[in-house]
């Protein structure tokens, strides 16, 4: 009998097993094992609260100042601080503003621009993306987020895309 | 072969299980009338490993600077999930380790398990309540609270009042002249790398010392089983006396739960370092004897400070009291007269000290 041979292998002395009766220690044992356990668990459950922490206020807002007009030459960028992550600003040769995160969506490096290709770069493991965001060439998975830029008076600001 | 026997089979043919296990099989604990005060140690090191998993867990939050640590404190005890209450089980733990460990330490003294050949066991303790004595000074200021502030202000001067070395050692552990965030740099240093380093080693070796000498008998009791046997039996360390101590554990536990959620521990003012002391000041209970007794000599003691005197007088009984189980010598008749005697005074002593410092203004 198939069963039975594998029941003796794991058990080895099945067949002298008892049948199960409920015994007083057999319950004296599942009150002091289920106490246990519970007991466990109530130690371990505040812990497991604890070390996850509780959610950081993000004070960035949607919209940040990212740079004032005179700052930057055509063909250059800068990082500027979007909430507690970095966006970068970018000036094109055309003298046009785009704003990206500058999150790289590989493992999340902060990218730079590199003026001679006209792309955003990462340097950690040479990706490579449009001034749009999009993921041109290299390891990044994803295009970068693309922020809207609006110039109001001698300030650049730098607002998330609003859901269509 | 059940999985559990698979296991335990791979790692006795690798480790030789039985044979390093052995002690622990053999090892009895002499059961009588007096053999409750055996769990003392044990609970001591129960709450010590209680400090040591809290601790790490206020360390994820907990960021030692002056401008930061006070606000870090706060946010642990008000945005974290039970952040209140690791904290409060790690401030009343800390107390209630120190509480055991000088009952366990009169205990020993008053149970006479000091003497030879357990001469270094004690010693070894001894340096183990002064790391538990110093654990609680350096963590009392790392909330950065007045409290704390004053009370490392008060302890670092102390120390200055040591002759020839006294500056230096206030220097030392403030880093600077005054208590400022250098000092709870260096505090937090202490408190979280080289307390628990020098503790481990000093507690491996207080442990091994036990296991090796085994538990000691009261010599009253020792000398009654002479007469009759039954007033004390062996039992087996491994699994009974070891049960009987997890119970212990769970008791102490429960009552750590109690007093840490029932009474959380408070967190008090920012330390401002230009706002005068305020009335009232105390420092924590097990330092309140020193602290009544500085107040009580006067300032000048024939050529010297009053404060230099008593500090002096400290280190001498310290060392005296490490040194006690020498004391007992080669005469163990008038010896332990003199032990026993000065253990009945250093219990009065510190007790009166201590409620008269609670009362007095």
């Amino acid at each position: 009998m198939p069963v039975k041979d594998a029941m003796l292998t794991l058990v080895p002395d099945f067949e002298q097993a008892e049948p199960f009766r409920p015994s007083r220690r057999r319950f004296v044992r599942a009150l002091l094992g289920g106490s246990l356990v519970a007991s466990a668990a109530s130690f371990l459950y505040p812990v497991l609260r604890y070390v996850v922490p509780p959610p950081a206020t993000d004070m960035g807002g949607d919209t940040v100042l990212a740079a004032k007009t005179d700052e930057l030459k055509p063909n250059s960028a800068k990082i500027f601080k979007f909430g507690s992550k970095p966006g970068l600003l970018v000036r094109t040769a055309e003298g046009e503003y785009r704003a990206v995160s500058a999150v790289c969506t590989h493992l999340s490096c902060t990218v730079q621009y590199k003026p001679d290709v006209h792309q955003v770069w990462c340097a950690c493991h040479n990706g490579l993306y449009g001034l749009d965001g999009r993921n041109v060439s290299g390891p990044p998975p994803r295009p970068l987020e693309a922020y809207d830029v609006h110039l109001q008076g001698d300030q650049v600001v730098v607002s998330r895309k609003r859901e269509a | 072969m059940s999985t559990v026997a698979r296991v335990h089979h791979w790692l006795d043919e690798r480790l030789d299980l039985k044979d390093t296990l052995a002690p622990l099989e053999h090892k009895t604990v002499p059961m009588h009338r007096l053999s409750y005060w055996y769990f003392l140690g044990g609970i001591t090191l129960f709450l010590f490993m209680i400090q040591v998993c809290t601790g790490i867990l206020l360390l994820l939050y907990y960021r030692p600077s002056a401008n930061e640590a006070y606000e870090s404190v706060q946010y642990i005890t008000t945005q974290v999930q039970f952040g209140w209450l690791v904290r409060s089980i790690h401030s009343w733990s800390a107390n209630l380790m120190i509480l055991t460990a000088f009952a366990h330490m009169f205990s020993v003294l008053f149970l006479r398990a000091y003497r030879k050949p357990r001469e270094l066991t004690w010693v070894s303790g001894m340096a183990l309540l002064g790391l538990a004595l110093t654990f609680g000074f350096s963590g009392y200021l790392l909330p950065w609270n007045t409290l704390a502030f004053f009370a490392t202000k008060v302890g670092t001067e102390v120390a200055a009042q040591v002759p020839l070395v006294g500056h230096w050692m206030l220097v030392f552990l403030r880093g600077g002249e005054d208590v400022t965030g250098a000092t709870l740099g260096r505090f937090f240093g202490f408190h979280v790398a080289v307390l628990p380093g020098i503790t481990t080693l000093i507690l491996g070796i207080h442990l091994l010392l036990v296991q090796k000498f085994g538990i000691s008998m009261p010599p009253s009791v020792e000398r009654e089983s002479i007469y009759r046997a039954e007033v004390s039996r062996p039992m087996k360390f491994f699994p009974n006396f070891f049960l009987r101590e997890l119970m212990a554990w769970y008791i102490a536990l429960a009552a750590l739960g109690a007093l840490a959620a029932l009474s959380p521990w408070g967190l008090g003012l920012k330390a401002d370092p230009f706002a005068p002391a305020p009335a009232g000041i105390k420092p924590e209970w097990y330092f309140l004897w020193m602290f009544q007794t500085l107040k009580l000599i006067p300032s000048k003691l024939a050529f010297l400070d009053g404060e230099v005197v008593g500090v002096l007088a400290f280190a001498g009984a310290g060392l005296v009291w490490m040194l006690l189980p020498f004391l007992e010598g080669r005469n163990p008749q008038t010896g332990r007269k003199l032990v026993l005697g000065l253990a009945v005074f250093a219990v009065a002593y510190m007790a009166s000290m201590t409620v008269y410092g609670f009362v007095a203004k």
